[in-house]
């Protein structure tokens, strides 16, 4: 994308303005909301934001609000639902979590996308394809990861295993440890054949055709099945629109009281953690009060900028040194005609001890001269 | 750092934990043909790498393996069971090497009488394991945070009991005390950063497959 108005945009500004063209382009309306929500919508959800650490203040009418530590529920507590019909809407906000290494709160920007109402595989589609097409604009090397529950669901169906040993199967899945798996199913005493399938897949990873053969080859009953093949159809389209760089995998972690069928997380080389993530969830909707479904996914932004390598390295392009004789008027026009030859430019009388700049140069109060050229290179 | 060899192979970054235990682990990586002889000298350096086998080495301290890990700073490393279920890392647990086998337990003098009618002390380095495992079985616990020489609260009273890794029992014994629970049996973990398996599929894979018919050979 160009801008006419300056060539030094923040990467991070660059990024809003390309996703925000995205979204809009397949039909999604800008959502803005309000920075504090009420504390009750929370608390009845706690699981859904994987932690109860939440910023909570009183207001002057006496209710108790929060900073929002998730956008996606506010959302669909405001989501009329219409039969038949789709609401699409994505939002670009700061939102309030505790970190995991400082144990402190920090500000998170987060952008993503909500679709709400009568889905089918189309709109189902067209959230991964746009998941993968932000990825891609964000950078070129990324991975998207997609998962689906009915497969595990489908799964732990035949398992039947006690909640605690159901938890422990998840979270070893999560870990994709499957010699983890094989110690537990030995110890339950869970025959050969599934507990070979349980490591299959476990260590399923890779490109949709060769992982989708692996799953038809585990597939134990009708809701794989037909999990299978929603994953199957999807990823033809993904395919189709020449997405290849999407990969199935069963490792990624979503609380099944809140989802079911798609899960997704996108990757970009050079970030250690996954940085969108998203699912379809309807059982949060049913939670909430409504039949509809619903799919979206996040990005968290302020990740993208902590790993930004291409910082620059100049403050400045061109630092002006004047003296205090030059005629303000005098020194503004060299101003001007150094921006207009498209430098940054900044105008001091003395060089500040920790900039650094492009080139030095010097106006006497007439002309501007050079001092010394690129001594930063 | 180059992250691509000559030949354009990707190269893994491997934090190996300081100690024997990691010196055994570099064997096992050398003999699955990962070899950077270098790491044997006595040196000063911190990164061993081998240009052709696409590997790079470092040494770190054997509880910090999965903070390099799950930053990403390394792609895979060697880590004992006890700091994964103690830091709960966000990473892959690909391969039990079964070495440094060991197991967390409970110990407390031998002839510790477990008064279940008032809180129970314990001194331990490994506070969420402690708690977790108490609270599985609703007993009200005090931590007492240690760093080293967890043997002595109890005999001095700091503690009634503690959580440890236990390898052989001989501290315990030559101390007067004794194992009185187990609580998860302890060894090594090959682990694997998210990102990192995702986009060095091919190469980490490679790597697990090689090392795990070593092992099994063993």
């Amino acid at each position: 994308m160009k801008f006419d108005n300056g060539i030094n945009l923040k990467k991070e500004d660059r990024n809003i303005l390309s996703l925000r063209h995205l979204y809009e382009q397949y039909g999604f309306v800008h959502y803005k909301m309000n920075k504090f929500e009420e504390y009750d919508l929370y608390v009845s959800n706690k699981d859904f934001l994987s932690g109860d650490n939440i910023i909570t203040f009183t207001d002057t009418n006496g209710r108790l609000l929060a900073l929002k530590p998730d956008v996606t529920l506010s959302i669909v507590k405001n989501y009329r639902e219409a039969a038949g019909t789709v609401q699409k809407v994505y939002y670009n906000e700061n939102i309030y979590r505790p970190s995991k290494s400082t144990k402190t709160y920090k500000e998170l920007m987060q952008m993503g996308l909500e679709c709400m109402g009568d889905l089918n595989l189309y709109h189902i589609s067209e959230v991964l394809l746009l998941a993968a097409k932000s990825l891609e604009a964000l950078s070129d090397r990324y991975i998207l990861d997609l998962s689906h529950l009915g497969v595990i669901r489908g799964f732990l169906k035949e398992l039947n295993l006690q909640p605690r040993h159901e938890e422990r199967f998840l979270s070893l899945l999560r870990e994709k440890n499957c010699h983890g798996i094989q110690t537990l199913f030995d110890s339950l005493k869970i025959d050969d054949e599934l507990r070979e399938k349980a490591i299959a897949l476990a260590a399923a990873y890779g490109n949709m055709d060769s992982v989708l053969k692996t799953l038809e080859s585990i597939s134990l009953n009708e809701t794989m099945d037909r999990a299978i093949e929603e994953l199957s159809t999807v990823c033809g389209v993904l395919e189709e629109q020449g997405f290849d760089n999407v990969h199935l995998d069963f490792s990624i972690e979503g609380d099944m009281g809140y989802y079911n069928g798609f899960l997704f997380r996108g990757y970009i080389e050079g970030i250690p953690t996954g940085v969108l993530s998203g699912g379809q969830y309807d059982e949060l909707m049913e939670k909430m009060g409504k039949s509809s479904d619903a799919i979206g996914f996040a990005i968290n932004l302020s990740l993208l900028e902590d790993y930004e390598t291409n910082v620059g390295s100049y403050d400045t392009d061109v630092l002006l040194l004047y003296d205090s004789s030059a005629s303000p008027a005098a020194l503004m026009e060299a101003v001007q005609e150094l921006v207009e030859q498209g430098n940054t430019v900044q105008a001091q009388q003395r060089i500040p001890e920790k900039l650094k700049y492009r080139r030095l140069l010097e106006f006497d109060g007439e002309r501007v001269k050079e001092v010394i050229h690129d001594i930063e290179e | 750092m180059t992250s691509k060899n000559k030949k354009g192979k990707k190269i893994i970054n491997v934090a190996l934990p300081k100690g024997r235990l990691g010196e055994k682990v570099y064997d096992i990586f050398e003999a699955s043909g990962f070899p950077c002889p270098e790491i044997r000298e006595d040196s000063r350096k911190l990164i061993f790498e081998n240009e052709d086998a696409a590997i790079r080495y470092f040494w770190v301290k054997p509880s910090d393996v999965a903070i390099y890990v799950e930053r990403g700073a390394a792609d895979i490393g060697v880590a004992g069971k006890d700091i994964l279920l103690e830091y709960n890392p966000d990473v892959y647990e690909l391969l039990d090497l079964g070495m440094g086998k060991c197991r967390m337990a409970v110990a407390g003098p031998a002839d510790f009488r477990d008064n279940t009618g008032r809180t129970l002390r314990v001194a331990t380095k490994f506070s969420n394991i402690a708690m977790e495992y108490y609270a599985g079985q609703c007993r009200d616990i005090d931590i007492i945070k240690l760093q080293g020489s967890i043997e002595l609260a109890p005999i001095l009273g700091l503690s009634d009991v503690i959580v440890d890794i236990v390898e052989t029992g001989t501290t315990l014994r030559e101390n007067n005390l004794q194992v009185l629970e187990e609580i998860v049996p302890i060894s090594a973990r090959l682990i694997s950063n998210k990102a990192s398996f995702k986009f060095k599929n091919k190469e980490i894979e490679s790597i697990v497959k090689k090392i795990r018919r070593n092992i099994n050979n063993d």
